[in-house]
This record gives structure tokens, sequence and C-alpha cells, in this order.
């Protein structure tokens, strides 16, 4: 397979064209998609003539030429955006996410949208309602989720590069379950300005790529201060691509007792996380046990505070302003004819959890109690972070399951983010990385977590595990 | 721990949420909410007196951009986008009751 930079470089130098570089992908895309349903939208003729754009001289910069997917909830000007649901089916965004501008400035071709849980509500890719997205590597399986689409095509080959966005996991769960590179960076490192919002104060938009050098190229170009998000963290980037080759020699990793023990861990995953920490071990790192007790607690609270976020961001679809109408007599039948139209049952069911959490009544016991849980999580990794540079532990607790395994039980889909939820709760970064395969022979990855902008180290370490296996 | 979740308030958060739900829905959901939360109860639990509330991961306080004009949102792109339009407005059915 051919990398992101190996294709930005070859455009540079003129010895490959964008056009032949992207006529090659349209034909993996074509040859592949129909079973694997990565894509809500292949965006065949945009693609061409960015693609002649960059041919032509127009369109420079560090990723000029490189074919790049993107999650449907990015928005794109004047391209449809639907989030996988019925209630945005059809929208044109009239503005671009500063992502997808950012891309755009650096010379990105787009292929396409990709699929997702509705709302990026989802483990498994199999909220759609446009239908599952499957693994690329056994197409019984699922992709994981929420980014499914975003993780199976660059898996499958239909672009070296994606973006997803990750509020529990949905960047490093479907790159485990798919056997590639993603990260979710720290809160605020990446402008949220024009992602669709589910939870605020969890997303983050983060970089697929099948290689960690790619997965940091990507990143060095959508980070940085973007004054239309006011959440955006107003910091210089560290270098990420330049201390890739440093190593890991006298790097102090912690391997995390709860979620190498939580739930439902399967002993092949757990096999691969030990063997990671023997590879970091052998590469000069200094592994020890690390606690982070609170930890534990991650996803019962996240399980509140993101439905009730949800709940809160949800609301603006009312068949109003764009999206959905289902006529009815007057606006608030209107409101609710559209609304039960147009969402999917687990967004219905988050939203009501979250109505609920929030509730008089119940808002201490189980929101404000939430919110106390986050200051414990975040309290326990800064004393992690005392002794230790990096921890880790699984991404997933298993390979990929089957499609429909999970779906009747909406507590056993949930518990896939057991391991991921705790870095949305603490706002730092956290990476997965493909460091072999379970016993039934698919991707397992390995989560490699640091506090708040540590990317480079965690890109670093993450070098050392793809460097292990080769 | 709070009281285990009923079909009458799963009526309430969904009226309230704008979702209607048939009767079988109902139950499925009250069912589904009950076992969410249930698994929820570990925090519901926890002695957290004394332990301040995180709302958000960053201690930013308000951001503010400076007091500049600059082009905004194309106003006829937006609407070319929403269910319906009249005098380059939105146009939603009666609010009041009253006839359309």
């Amino acid at each position: 397979m051919t990398t992101a930079q190996q294709i930005a470089d070859a455009v540079r130098a003129g010895e490959r064209s964008a056009s032949e570089v992207l006529e090659e992908h349209l034909a993996v895309i074509d040859e592949r998609e129909g079973d694997v349903h990565a894509f809500n939208l292949v965006m065949r003729d945009e693609a061409r003539a960015a693609a002649v754009a960059v041919d032509a001289g127009d369109r420079t910069g560090a990723l000029a030429g490189v074919p790049v997917a993107l999650k449907d909830n990015l928005c794109t000007r004047g391209i449809p955006t639907t989030c996988s649901s019925r209630i945005l089916e059809g929208w044109r965004p009239p503005y671009d996410a500063t992502v997808v501008a950012r891309l755009a400035a650096a010379g990105a071709v787009f292929v396409g949208k990709t699929n997702l849980d509705e709302f990026a509500m989802g483990s498994s890719t199999e909220n759609s309602a446009f239908g599952p997205t499957r693994n690329p590597h056994d197409l019984d399986r699922v992709p994981g989720g929420s980014s499914g689409g975003s993780a199976a095509a660059v898996a499958a080959g239909f672009a070296p590069l994606a973006l997803g966005s990750d509020t529990g996991g949905s960047i490093r769960q479907p790159a485990a379950l798919c056997g590639v590179v993603g990260l979710k960076p720290t809160y605020g490192l990446v402008s949220r300005y024009g992602l669709v919002a589910f939870a605020s104060s969890l997303d983050q938009i983060g970089p697929f790529a099948a290689t960690v050098a790619d997965a940091a190229l990507l990143l060095e170009v959508i980070a940085g201060h973007d004054p239309l998000d006011s959440t955006s963290l107003d910091r210089p980037l560290p270098p990420l691509v330049s201390g890739l080759g440093d190593g890991v020699e006298g790097l102090r990793v912690g391997v995390l007792t709860e979620l190498v023990h939580a739930e439902g861990i399967a002993p092949d995953v757990r096999r691969r996380v030990e063997a990671a920490a023997e590879a970091l071990a052998d590469a000069g790192a200094k592994v020890d046990e690390a606690s982070v007790p609170a930890a534990s607690f991650g996803l019962s609270a996240y399980y509140l505070i993101a439905p009730a976020e949800a709940s809160s961001n949800l609301a603006r679809y009312d068949g109003v302003r764009y999206g959905l109408r289902v006529d009815a007599e007057n606006t608030a039948e209107m409101n609710a004819a559209t609304r039960t139209a147009g969402f999917g049952p687990e967004v219905k069911r988050r939203i009501m959890l979250g109505t609920y959490a929030l509730s008089a009544g119940y808002y201490d016991a189980y929101y404000g109690k939430a919110q106390q849980v986050r200051t414990l999580i975040i309290r326990d990794f800064a004393a992690a972070y005392d002794s230790f540079d990096v921890l880790l532990c699984p991404t997933s607790p298993t390979t990929a399951f089957r499609l429909g395994d999970k779906t009747a039980d909406p507590m056993s889909m949930y518990l896939n983010d057991v391991c991921t939820i705790p870095s949305n709760l603490a706002g730092d970064p956290a990476i997965s990385v493909p460091f072999g395969a379970g016993d039934d022979g698919l991707p397992v990855g390995v989560q490699l977590l640091g506090p708040a902008l540590s990317e480079a180290t965690l890109l670093r370490t993450a070098a050392v595990l793809e460097g292990a296996l080769q | 721990m709070a009281a285990r979740i009923t079909t009458d308030d799963v009526a309430h958060v969904a009226r309230l949420a704008r979702l209607e739900l048939t009767d079988e829905e109902l139950v499925l959901y009250t069912e589904q909410l009950a076992g969410i939360l249930a698994h929820a109860d570990d925090v519901a639990s926890l002695d957290t007196a004394g332990v301040p509330a995180t709302a958000h991961p960053l201690p930013l306080q308000n951001v503010l951009r400076d007091d500049v004009v600059r082009p905004s949102i194309d106003r006829d792109e937006v609407l070319a986008a929403a269910p319906a339009v009249e005098d380059r407005r939105f146009r939603v059915p009666a609010i009041l009751g009253e006839a359309p």
C-alpha cells in the first residue's frame, strides 16, 4: 500500500499526477465499495476536478494530490452532509468545517463522505440510517464505530487518509477493529467548527491512516487554533512528524491495570497488550503497572454525560431551518412528527436518557454525580502521569464482532467503549495502533494514552510498536 | 440509588424531547433505559462529597473575538436549505393554534 507521504512526495516531485493517484483509488472503490459500504457519498466529480487543479499547479500544500475520506458529520459546503440520519438527508451545508477548509488548503483531494452510526452514536456503524458498513477484513463483521466508514475506507485502500470524530472511542475503536491507526487528539487541539455536535465537551476530530507517520502528517495539517471554535486551544503544536523516529529509550510506560482487567476484555486482546508492553521494554522503555482507579467508573459517567449533552444538542433538529420536515397542524406537532420520523432508535434512546438524567429530581443523582466522577477521573490520570509518560491498555475489549451480535442489547454495545471513554472524559489524547491479530486472525489494536498535548510522545511510542511488528 | 424508571417517566421525557412513542416502543425503551441506568447506579451510589463538578475538560473562561465586521454565511444559501421559506424568512405552521 502506498502511504500518503509517498503520494505527496511523488506528486510534488512530478513523478505521479494527482489524477492518476485518484483514478487508482477510485478503481479500488469501484471494486470493493459494493461489499464494504464505507461511503454515504463518493465524490467522483469533485475529486476529479480537485486532482486536475493539483496537476495544473493551482493547488499545492503538504497533502497536494492525496485522497482523503471525510466522516459524514463534517460539514462540506454544497455537498450533502447527513450524519447517517434521515433527519439530515439531502442537507447541503452552507459552510465548510475548519478541518475541511484546512485540508483543502493543503491540497487534499476529497474522495467521499463516510458512513457512521447516526449522529456518531454507536460502536458498530449498524445505527446508520443508510445501512451498515462492513469490515474489509471480514464482511460478516462490523468495522466498529461510530467512524466505521472512515476506518473501513482506509483499511480497504479507498483512501490513505480519513477523518473521524471521537466522543467516546469513535476513532480508536474502529481503527482497532479495522487494523489501522486512529488518534483522538487533546480536546481543543483540532477545531470542532463544522463538526455536527453530539456531546460538545467530549467530541474531537482526529486522523485515520494506515501508518503512524501518515496519522502524524494528517494531524499536523488539521490541528491549530481556530477563532471560530471558542474551545479551540490557542497554543503552538509541537512538531509531530519530525520526532517520530526518536524511540522510547527511558520513557516511563504504565500498563493501565483497571482497563487491562476491565469487564469483557478478551484473553487474546490482553495477550497483545502484554506483548506490546514487552516490545516497548525491549526498545528501552521502563514499563511498570499503573493504576487510574476512577477509570472504572468512566463508562457509567459517560453514558449519563454524553446523552445529556446530546439531548440538548439535538434539540436543534425541529424541522424549521434545515433537514426533514413532516408537516402537521401546528408547529409543536410538526416538531414532534419530524423528530419521530427523522431519528433512529439509538438516537431516540440517548435523547430520552439524557433528558431523564437532566430532569428535575434526577439531575443531582445522575448528571451532577457523573460530572463529579469526571473530576475524579481527571485527578487520577494526573496522579498517574506523575509517574508515567504514557499509559498502555487495550483499545477494544474484543476483535471485530459479527453484524447483529450486539444490536438487541444497548448495554452490550456500550461496553465496547470501556477502554476508550476515560480519555474523552479527561480531555486527553490517545492513539490506537494495530499490534497483531487475535485468535480469530482479525486485527487487534493497542491503545496509548498520555496527558494533554502529548501527541508527539504518543506517536513516537506508536511508531516503535509499528516497527516491532515488522 | 434512584428509583427504577417507569413507563410514565419515559412518556414524560419523550414529551419533553418532542418524540412520539408507540405503546410497544414505550415498553421497550423503558426496559432498555432501566438497564442502562442500573449500570449507572455505581456512579450514583459513589461518595463524591466535596468533589467539584467538571462540565468541560478545559479551564476556559469567556472567549471573545475582536469586535470587527466580517462576512457571515450567505443568507440565501441558508434559506435554500430550509423546508419552507416566505419573504426570506423560515416559514412554520401555526404556533398558537390559529388557522394557518
